[in-house]
Order: C-alpha cells, then structure tokens, then sequence
C-alpha cells in the first residue's frame, strides 16, 4: 500500500506536459469531490471554486517543475484549503462584512485531512437541486460544480449568453450561501421529492442540446451518463436511480444510428446499435423492477426497452408500447408523454385514434410545440389527409430550429402535394 | 442562522379570528404550532402576530393612505424569527404553520447588520 503523503513526488516525467497531463485527468477525475469536500462546511461554493482553481493554477506550475505528487488530489486539497483559509482571512483583516469568518475557518480545519478524502459529491448534488434553488439553474449549477464544466461550455447547450449563464450561476451559489442551504444528504422521508429533483436535474442534462437528432456534438449526454451512474454507485438500492441509468443508456445506445442526417427510430438499422450499452441497459432496468414499484424513470426505461427489442426481434410491440405509455400517463403526466403515446396509437390502432387522442389535448398548450405538429402530421398523411398534413408538417417546421431533424420534416412535407 | 417566518394569511383565516364558531379551532391550532413546533425549535424564538390587513396604514413617499401595501387575498398576518441550523431545519418548521393550507409562508435569512 502506498502512503498518501502529498509531499511525495513520483519522480517521473518532470516537464510542463506530464504535469498538464495529470492535473487536466485529476481535474476531470476529482474535480467534484474536491468541491464538495471545500464547501461541505462552509456552503460556499464561489470561494471554495476560486480557492480549487488556484490550487490547480499552482499544481501546473510546480508539478512541471519538481514532479507530480503521490496523491495529486490530496495536494490539491490541501493547496486549495490553505488558499480558502487565506481568503477567509484576508476578508477578515479587510474588514469586509463577513458575518461567519470564525465559523468558516473553523469549519476548513474540520474538513478530512488528504489521504481520507470522504466522497461528498451526493450531498453535492443534493444541494445543487435543493427545492430553494430555482429549477432552470439546478442542471447549469450541478454541471459545473461536480463536473468543473465552464459557463461557456454550459451555455451553449442551454441556448443562453456566457454571461447571462454565468449571472445565473452566480446568484445561486450566493443564494445557498446567504440562504445557508446545507451540504447534506437529506433524510429518506424526503427522498422522494429530493431524489426526483436531482434525477430530474441530470435528465435535463441529457435532453439539453440534443434537439431532434443532431450530431450530439453540442450535448450532454456522457455528463449526463456520468452523473446518472454516480448517482447509482451512491445509492444502489434506489429503483429509479437505475432506471435513469437504463433510460440513458437505451438512447446512447442509438447514438451510431442517427449521426449525420436525421433517421427517425422506425427507420434506423439495428445493425447499428450499441449490444453492449443495451445489455446493460437491460441489467439496469432489471434491478429497478427488482427494487422498487416503477416511476416516471421505469417506465420511460421499459418504453426504451420495447424499442431495443426490435434489434433482436426485428419488429416493434406497439401494443405493449401502448400499455407501458398508459402507465406512463397517469404516474408522470406531461404534454411530451401524451404526444408520444397518440404517436404509438398511430401504428398500433391507426390515424383516427391518434388524431382523436391529440385533439384532446389542451390546444392553447400544444399550438408551438413542434412534436405536437409532426405527430398530427404523420397521422393525418397516413390517413391520406394530404392537404392537412402539409399544412401541420409547415407549422412543425417553422416550430423547429435549423437542424438535421428539420431536414426530415422538410422532406415528409414535400411528399405531401397539396 | 436567523431566519424570518412571515405569514401570509388568507383572508378566510383572517375571518376565522373574529368568528365565534371558527376562533376556538384556529386559536388551538396556531397554539399548537407554537408550543410544539416554533418554541421547539427555538426556546429564544421571537415573533407577532399581527392585527387584521385593514387596521394597516401604508405611507409611499410622502402620501399615507388607508389600508396595506398590497391589496390581495394573502396578507401579512405575522411573523417569527428563529436561530435554526440551516435553511432545511426553517423550511421543515415553516411547513407545518397552519397559514400554509390556505395562504402560504416566506422563509429569509436575518441580514446581520453590519457592526
């Protein structure tokens, strides 16, 4: 066993890019640990990210210099705690109105010592989507405190400026601060809203930026796999947290059908999908029926599941898929669930079933909403309503921004002469 | 931390008070949630409740006027300052005050004041 002494070096590779090398894979291996190990205590988060980022900015330099550290994560906690202390101090002797600075510093001196570094990443996530934050930032905030993601980055998934995300980053941090949200795993009476928070929080992660097929080049979806699983190894014997997995993992492994131009799912060659994220997929989904009555997650899991059996069955259980979507309607009620199932209504019982069930739907919430227009389209084209098919493809279209997805709708207006 | 429960009745509760058939049950229920829930969390708790919305005066620059600030059917009924650990240990608390079902409570940190 190697001691965890951070003033040991491995006395190999010495030069800028070793150090580059191992503080970029530390940064992105323990980058939320660290966070949340610096602001378990004091709550705040801005100066424990300011405290890590030159904790950081110190480990290239002298790393390239004198070597990497045995433990570079305990290094940079302890370069990082220090310079925390510091600030707290200085705003101290500045006498700049910081109402808990005795409190801070005693609360750093507290936190673990390098070596035993205790994994507060959940407690992370629980805060960043604590019921007191507003839900638009929880994803944004979770994205750059446990994964280190930069405003910029996260802004354009989220179709924001750099600065406007930036502003909103800021003001929830002071709110978790000045607000004194703690860094705790909450007790499991409250589970339910909670963990639906945080999970809903890394779905969002998924859904952002992944905009009717695109390339997945401006998405989230390894943060949001990477999350998910955290999540998983956390708290095992949470059905949904599995079932989130098992959804995830059921789209990604889709991913190598749909580069390039759009290809709906019907249309996609199972050839191409991933058997083994499928597989385990299926071990995820497995354990969630095992653990617990099914959610929001499960179903939307099994739903995934129905279309993944296509790869060995080579057709789709639209009846089954029916079912599942029924469940799915009364357990998490949403406009996209009651659009998807009119959707399987169509291959399962035809176009005048679909249409009826969308005419049901709310029409002063479905007028802009792009997938309401294109399932109301492909129903009416399918029940040789050409002329209204074409109109609805039109409305979809100028719903949808420029995308390959937008292509497609383009194409099945075309086919529609009206 | 110092957190400040207000209390934002409804204009029902605030009828309650003054209703010979309704007094009794809500003045037992807002007892209740003191001794058991506010004191509990804090023996050094302070607080008010207030008179009705219609006894309030506003003044806006230099006008004064009849009535409170803002004419809706939720309105200041009183309020709690308690020293809690954290936000969750408030927020716990402020979700058993007998206003919640009908009016609502805001929950926000004391500012200490700068010495």
């Amino acid at each position: 066993m190697r001691t965890s002494d951070p003033c040991r070096t491995i006395p190999v590779g010495r030069d800028a890019q070793t150090a580059n090398r191992v503080a970029d894979l530390a940064a992105r291996r323990a980058y939320g640990r660290l966070l949340a190990s610096l602001c378990q205590r004091t709550c705040d988060v801005a100066a424990a990210e300011d405290a890590l980022a030159d904790a950081f900015a110190i480990a290239l330099h002298r790393w390239a210099e004198q070597g990497v550290p045995d433990s570079p994560e305990a290094w940079l906690l302890q370069v990082a705690r220090r310079k925390l202390v510091d600030s707290v101090r200085r705003a101290e002797t500045r006498k700049t109105y910081e109402p808990d600075a005795v409190r801070v510093i005693e609360a750093l001196t507290m936190v673990q010592s390098p070596g035993q570094l205790a994994d507060h990443r959940l407690a992370l996530l629980f805060t960043c989507a604590h019921p007191a934050i507003d839900p638009s930032v929880r994803t944004p905030l979770m994205l750059q405190t446990v994964l280190g993601l930069e405003a910029a980055r996260i802004a354009s998934v989220f179709l924001v400026s750099t600065s406007a995300m930036a502003q909103r980053l800021v003001r929830a941090k002071t709110k978790i601060k000045a607000a004194g949200i703690p860094f705790v795993v909450p007790e499991p009476d409250v589970w339910p809203v909670r963990l639906d928070a945080v999970l809903s929080a890394i779905y969002a992660a998924y859904t952002a930026g992944w905009n009717w097929g695109g390339d997945g080049s401006a998405d989230l979806a390894d943060e949001a796999e990477w999350l998910a699983r955290l999540v998983c190894e956390f708290l095992p014997e949470t059905a949904e947290a599995h079932a989130l997995v098992a959804l995830i993992l059921y789209c990604e492994s889709r991913r190598p059908a749909r580069t390039g131009a759009y290809v709906p799912l019907s249309d996609q060659d199972t050839d191409q999908w991933d058997q083994a994220r499928i597989e385990e997929a299926d071990t995820h989904l497995r354990t969630a029926a095992r653990l617990g009555p099914p959610g929001r997650y499960q179903f939307e899991a099994a739903i995934q599941s129905v279309h993944a059996d296509r790869q060995r069955t080579g057709q789709t259980n639209w009846s089954a898929l029916l079912a599942i979507y029924d469940a799915l309607c009364v357990e998490a009620p949403s406009l996209g669930a009651e659009i998807a199932r009119a959707a399987v209504l169509l291959e399962a019982r035809g176009p005048i079933e679909a249409l009826k069930a969308l005419d049901a739907l709310p029409s002063e919430k479905v007028g802009s909403h792009a997938p309401y227009w294109a399932t109301r389209a492909h129903a009416l084209k399918r029940g040789n309503d050409m002329a209204s098919a074409h109109e609805a493809f039109g409305n979809a279209i100028a719903l949808t921004p420029e995308s390959p997805a937008r292509g497609y709708l383009e194409h099945q207006r075309d086919q529609c002469f009206s | 931390m110092r957190y400040m429960i207000t209390i934002h009745e409804h204009e029902e509760d605030f009828a309650a008070r003054n209703n010979p058939d309704l007094a009794p049950a809500y003045w037992a229920t807002w007892h209740a949630y003191f001794a058991n829930e506010v004191a509990a969390a804090d023996p050094n708790q302070t607080g008010a409740a207030l008179q009705d919305p219609a006894t309030a005066t506003t003044i806006r620059g230099t006008t004064i006027q009849d009535g409170p600030f803002a004419d809706s059917k939720e309105q200041l009924g009183g309020f709690f300052i308690v020293d809690v650990e954290n936000l969750d240990v408030a927020l716990k608390l402020a979700a058993k005050c007998p206003a919640c079902e009908k009016g609502g409570v805001e929950v926000r940190p004391v500012l200490p004041v700068p010495s």
